[in-house]
């Protein structure tokens, strides 16, 4: 079937199996491949993106679904060569290691502070019970996304 | 100024932020363009005979290329003739062969749940999975051997030709006079359970095979080994295969080398002539990918009242899964490192390896040593609570004393250096331990039903344990002024290309932003080691430090020649990288300037440095947890840590590795554990059952700075990477302990969840009300 | 990881919905934020031949005040109930635990409608409702019903919805007492409840501890009859048949039920 979906600010339109997940659509078809699959039981985020400007797992909506839609990957975050607060954060804070579940985790973040824009520690580590990470303990990431939200402050 | 020791955010992260890593499923790479698909058919039993396999079904499929079994496999050499004997487990981290060998595809026998059994290759990543769904296998099942105490019974053996499930033992002392000497002794069974590595980047494979060349790109931690392993299983010469690492999404062990499923991917790109990309799934990988820890012990610790440890004995079984990827490496480990940070006079230790109809266990994070800390950590608080004193001052009466180093331990390792009854000291002050026991005090006094523990332990580890094996590196400053670093050793998270960057600035004056640091890539690195077991700091780092001082020595050479002065009168600051005539500035040259004045163009030093013996890193950690003792749930508060692996280069670095070791030990004491149903069917193969640690169940951690240098490379280092998760997972299940032992509880096994925790307060409640 | 082959449908309407899925009969199974059935495709434990994907139906999204009852369209993600300002006002209850469901990215795609129709009895909402004494609106190609939610639940994901009856709205009265407790007994925040309790005034459900959401009705007598919240709360594994499972065993189980039933009760009252 015919999909088309705008992605990053870029209307791409293709034709793919019905059954196709966004998370491949945006890594097979798209051709970005920054957004990772950690899991297959909607667990990890790693494949965290954004729809219409919130959180979403990319493994868990079908293309079909986001046709019509706008996603937002972590590629299309920073501007003219500036990095978002949120990645410049992790940057700084040292949030990430090997980086795998980094892209999801920033996109949550990045939809996070969009709806609350002065989370508490608390906050922030509920917020991410969606993100896995293996490298960090979390440490240096709750840390970037509190950096991250008083910047944008 | 020098840059060692501050803190530089990391060169690596720009890229992976925006534009994201590029994992071997993200390669983009020409070889690869028009790949094929590669799935795997795996067993779903975890011990029968294969009586059939019918391909017919799925290759009459759409899209599906070939479907491969062990049938297909007449172009690799026979597997060498068992010895019959059932021998071969060396203490070395190798796969056992003869009797226990383990096959590529599998033969006439699964022996685990997730066993490679064929392989499916398709146009599409989407039919692949469809295909192997319809690969036909039948399979005669076979009585389920699940955990190493069945295991050890031989009532159902994996190898029958051994005649037995045990391969390797090492009998522990049965001299029982030092521990009725004793005017206290425990005894207890202590199961440190087999969890998953999980790292966020599960396996990932792929091959192309052109012109008698087979280039593999793998998700590992040595490029170098995999070629290695892959000439040796394909009947290869090493220059015949190239093999690539990208970005890897965490290792932890787990990846080291490369592994039966992936070397069946190289084979059959071989075999088919296609270019082949394998991504396993998360499922895979959780029943496929080589797991941690599984060892059952038997401890026993004697002394006196006034806290003195006379005595220890600990007894390892092993479960080694279904097939020995190491041999008994790690229980030599565990008792290698088994009296930890005590000077106990008598220490005795043995271990028995055995096989169970599980996934393979192989090395994770710590590999022998979180074993041996947790063991010792719980058996010295056993000892405490026995004889009625804190814990932390029976830990203070049995430390080695520094002035004891090099302190040779009984069980054969060479401490080289050592402050721990110091770090002991910090890590109490910096966690307010008297005050916590005072708030623990009013809660059980006020009969809180929430109540609070406080776990210690004092942990110490060894680390390059295989220094003689040493590390390359490669370094080129070119006549553009800017320097190539080629390592052997390979990051996947850690941070080397911002140290390595670090050394090369501090060394020779170049700005990090002009070095570049290659890994991973035997055609530009032939000769490497690779980055586990906390060796790459002290080891590759110290390569790279040994290039540099070669490369400024040629340089002096050089620079010497083009000022007609003498080399002990030249000099390179490094502030401004500028040689020039000691006091004379008119004189600099600049490093692109001496560099363009050789006849290479380039000053290029390749060294490998190895060191004598391993470090041994150290530390103290005390958990702060809750426990709500009317369910049993366990949260954690604090954790606060001391882990010395000497002088730091990048604190942010070596911050970053401790927290992510604290998570992991946290993830074994508390929510992590692999669990089987009596037919071995795995109970934990999704990320929805298996309680992966997430960030709402940790707290920020506390660490406090500790630096006692080692005398045995340049750099003063110890390795950092483990050092978090052997300290963290006996602090903090003493910790759970300890917030109920007023209830009488002296011992809950891991993972002390909610269920573990409340049947022990509900049966030590009946236990007192009798 | 991948779902078997399936055709996909978009349904512009309600009406057109409930004629594909009379088109398409058994094969076909309705997709609304698709995060409790396409889990279950990836797996490959459910493998319809037809998804008919209700997602356009925006009409059927809103929480509305109808004075006595609050209408929410079956549609209504569940962080539209979480982030409700007239839901929190009138039924905080219902928006707390949809705050409790999953995680953020779920949360944003799962809805209540899609929820109650999955009828996993650890799932949140289904026992939530159940103590609001909800209704249910399901619509088929014959018309509309109301289904009482006592009588909704059938078993383990069974439902008393016909084939390609649609879930189009889900009533809950405003509660007379206001007091009002969660209690989600989870190892690690991500968790499904081990077992969770919800309590409105002085109904409550259980969540978790049988093949059905179910109303503590044993709880509920003795409060009637004057015993106190601690006493009451004794009773709460009355009538369950919980599982048992890795997380817990049936024992476990019912210990829970009591203690979060206790403690719901005595939170309840503090809000009272």
């Amino acid at each position: 079937m015919k999909v088309d979906l705008t992605v990053n600010g870029k209307e791409i339109t293709a034709d793919v199996e019905d059954r196709m997940l966004l998370v491949h659509f945006l890594r097979d078809v798209a051709d970005l491949t920054a957004t990772n699959i950690g899991c297959d039981t909607t667990s990890c985020g790693a494949c965290t993106v954004l729809l219409d400007g919130e959180s979403v797992k990319s493994c868990t909506v079908l293309a079909a679904q986001a046709s019509g839609h706008e996603i937002t990957t972590v590629e299309g975050l920073a501007s003219n060569g500036t990095m978002h607060p949120v990645q410049q954060a992790f940057h700084e804070q040292h949030g990430l290691q090997c980086g795998f579940c980094t892209p999801g985790m920033v996109m949550a973040i990045v939809s996070m502070l969009k709806e609350n824009p002065h989370p508490t520690e608390e906050q922030v580590r509920t917020g991410l019970e969606g993100n896995l990470c293996r490298c960090t303990g979390y440490h240096n990431i709750v840390r970037a996304a509190l950096a991250a939200a008083e910047v944008s402050a | 100024m020098s840059i060692m020791g501050t803190r530089v955010i990391r060169t690596e992260d720009p890229r992976l932020l925006t534009a994201g890593g590029v994992y071997v499923d993200d390669l983009r790479t020409p070889e690869l363009s028009g790949a094929a698909r590669l799935t795997f058919v795996r067993s779903p039993v975890a011990h029968a005979r294969i009586t059939g396999i019918d391909t017919s079904e799925a290759l009459s499929e759409p899209g599906v290329i070939a479907v491969l079994t062990v049938r297909d496999m007449d172009d690799l050499a026979p597997p060498p003739p068992d010895s019959g004997d059932g021998d071969g487990a060396g203490e070395g981290p190798m796969p056992l062969g003869g009797v226990w060998s383990e096959p590529l595809l599998a033969v006439d026998t699964v022996r685990y749940v997730g066993e490679p059994v064929a392989v499916v290759i398709t146009d599409g990543r989407y039919q692949g999975e469809d295909a192997a769904d319809l690969v036909s296998v039948d399979y005669d099942p076979l009585p389920a051997v699940v955990g190493p105490a069945a295991a050890v019974t031989d009532e159902t053996l994996l190898f029958p030709a051994a005649g037995t499930n045990i391969a390797a033992t090492k009998p522990a002392p049965t001299d029982d006079a030092p521990f009725e000497a004793c005017e206290a002794v425990v005894e207890q069974v202590i199961v440190n359970q087999r969890v998953a590595c999980l790292p966020m980047e599960s396996r990932a494979t792929a091959a192309s095979y052109q012109n008698g060349k087979l280039t593999v790109w793998h998700s590992s931690q040595n490029a170098q080994l995999c070629r290695f392993i892959i000439a040796g299983a394909l009947g290869m010469a090493p220059d015949q295969i190239r093999v690539v690492v990208p970005d890897v999404g965490g290792g932890f062990g787990a990846k080291v080398g490369i592994d039966r499923d992936a070397i069946i991917v190289a084979w059959a790109a071989r075999k088919t002539g296609r270019s082949l990309r394998w991504a396993e799934t998360r499922s895979e990988n959780l029943v496929g990918m080589t797991q941690g820890r599984a060892q059952l012990q038997h401890i026993k610790i004697g002394g006196n009242r006034d806290g003195r440890i006379l005595a220890y004995r600990i007894e390892v079984i092993q479960d080694s899964g279904a097939y020995g990827r190491m041999s008994a490496f790690l229980p030599f480990l565990t008792c290698l490192m088994a009296p930890g940070v005590y000077d106990i006079p008598e220490v005795q230790t043995g271990y028995q390896v055995t096989f169970t109809n599980a996934t393979p266990i192989s090395a994770y994070r710590g590999a022998g040593r979180p074993e041996a800390t947790a063991a010792i950590e719980r058996a010295v608080d056993l000892f405490a609570t026995e004889i009625g004193m804190d814990p932390a001052e029976v830990r203070r009466r049995n430390l080695v004393a520094p002035d004891r180093f090099p302190f040779q331990t009984k069980t054969g390792a060479l401490y080289d250096t050592g402050r721990y009854e110091e770090a002991l000291d910090k890590v109490l002050a910096a966690a307010g331990y008297d005050q916590l026991r005072e708030d623990q005090r009013r809660r059980r006094a006020s009969g809180d039903p929430k109540q609070l523990g406080i776990g210690v332990s004092t942990y110490v580890e060894i680390t390059a344990a295989d220094a003689g094996a040493g590390e390359t590196a490669k370094l080129e400053v070119k006549d553009d002024g800017t320097a190539v670093v080629y390592t052997g050793s390979s990051a996947h998270g850690q941070g080397h290309h911002t140290a390595w960057a670090m050394l090369v600035q501090d060394e020779l004056g170049i700005p990090m932003d002009q070095v570049t640091v290659i890994h991973g890539d035997t055609d530009l690195i032939p000769v490497g080691v690779g980055t586990y077991g906390s060796r790459s700091l002290q080891l590759g780092g110290s390569a790279v430090h040994k290039a540099a001082l070669e490369v400024k020595d040629d340089a002096r050479h050089q620079a010497a020649a083009m000022l007609e002065a003498a080399e002990a009168d030249v000099v390179l600051d490094t502030a401004t990288g500028l040689w020039q005539v000691r006091g004379d500035p008119d004189t600099a040259l600049s490093w692109a300037q001496v560099a363009g004045h050789t006849s290479g163009g380039s000053l290029i030093a390749d060294v490998s440095f190895t060191a004598d013996r391993p470090t041994f890193p150290f530390g103290a950690h005390v958990s702060v947890v809750e426990v709500d003792t009317e369910t049993g749930q366990v949260k954690m508060l604090r954790h606060v840590t001391v882990d010395d692996a000497g002088p730091v280069l990048n604190p942010i670095l070596a911050e970053g590795q401790r927290h992510g070791g604290i998570a992991q030990g946290a993830a074994q004491a508390l929510f992590e554990e692999v669990l089987y149903d009596p037919d071995g069917n795995p109970l934990t193969s999704t990320l929805a059952d298996y309680a992966a640690i997430s960030a709402p169940d940790l707290p920020s951690f506390e660490l406090a700075s500790s630096e006692t240098p080692t005398d045995l490379n340049p750099l003063g280092a110890k390795g950092i990477g483990e050092a978090g998760t052997i300290g963290s997972t006996p602090a903090i299940q003493n910790a759970v302990i300890d917030a109920v032992s007023h209830l009488g509880i002296r011992h809950i096994d891991m993972p002390t969840t909610p269920q573990r925790v409340w049947t022990a307060i509900t049966e030590a409640r009946k236990a007192s009300n009798q | 990881m991948i779902p078997s082959v399936f055709t996909y449908r978009r349904a512009g309407s309600a009406e057109e919905a409930c004629d594909l899925a009379a088109e398409y009969g058994e094969d076909a199974k309705y997709l609304a934020g698709g995060h409790s059935l396409l889990p279950l495709m990836k797996l490959r434990l459910a493998a319809p031949e037809v998804i008919i994907d209700l997602g356009g139906l925006r009409d059927l999204s809103y929480v509305t005040d109808q004075g006595s009852y609050v209408a929410i369209g079956a549609l209504t993600r569940h962080h539209d109930v979480e982030h409700s300002s007239l839901l929190a006002r009138e039924l905080p209850l219902l928006a707390h635990a949809a705050g409790q469901v999953g995680d953020p990215q779920i949360r944003h795609r799962g809805t209540i409608g899609g929820s109650v129709a999955h009828a996993d009895p650890a799932s949140d909402l289904p026992a939530v409702l159940l103590a609001l004494d909800a209704t249910v609106v399901a619509r088929g190609t014959d018309g509309a019903r109301e289904i009482g939610i006592g009588e909704f639940f059938q078993g383990l994901f069974e439902t008393v919805l016909e084939p390609g009856e649609l879930l189009t709205e889900i009533r809950v009265p405003k509660p007379a007492a206001v007091g009002w407790s969660f209690q989600k007994f989870t190892q690690r925040a991500i968790d499904w409840a081990i077992v969770g309790v919800a309590v409105q005034g002085n109904q409550v459900a259980l969540v978790n501890m049988g093949g059905t959401p179910l109303r503590a009705v044993t709880v509920e007598a003795a409060l009637a009859d004057g015993e106190s919240p601690a006493d009451a709360a004794a009773h709460a594994a009355e009538g369950t048949s919980a599982a048992a499972d890795i997380r817990a065993s049936r024992e476990y189980r019912e210990h829970l039920a009591r203690v979060l039933v206790s403690r719901a009760l005595t939170e309840a009252s503090t809000r009272a």
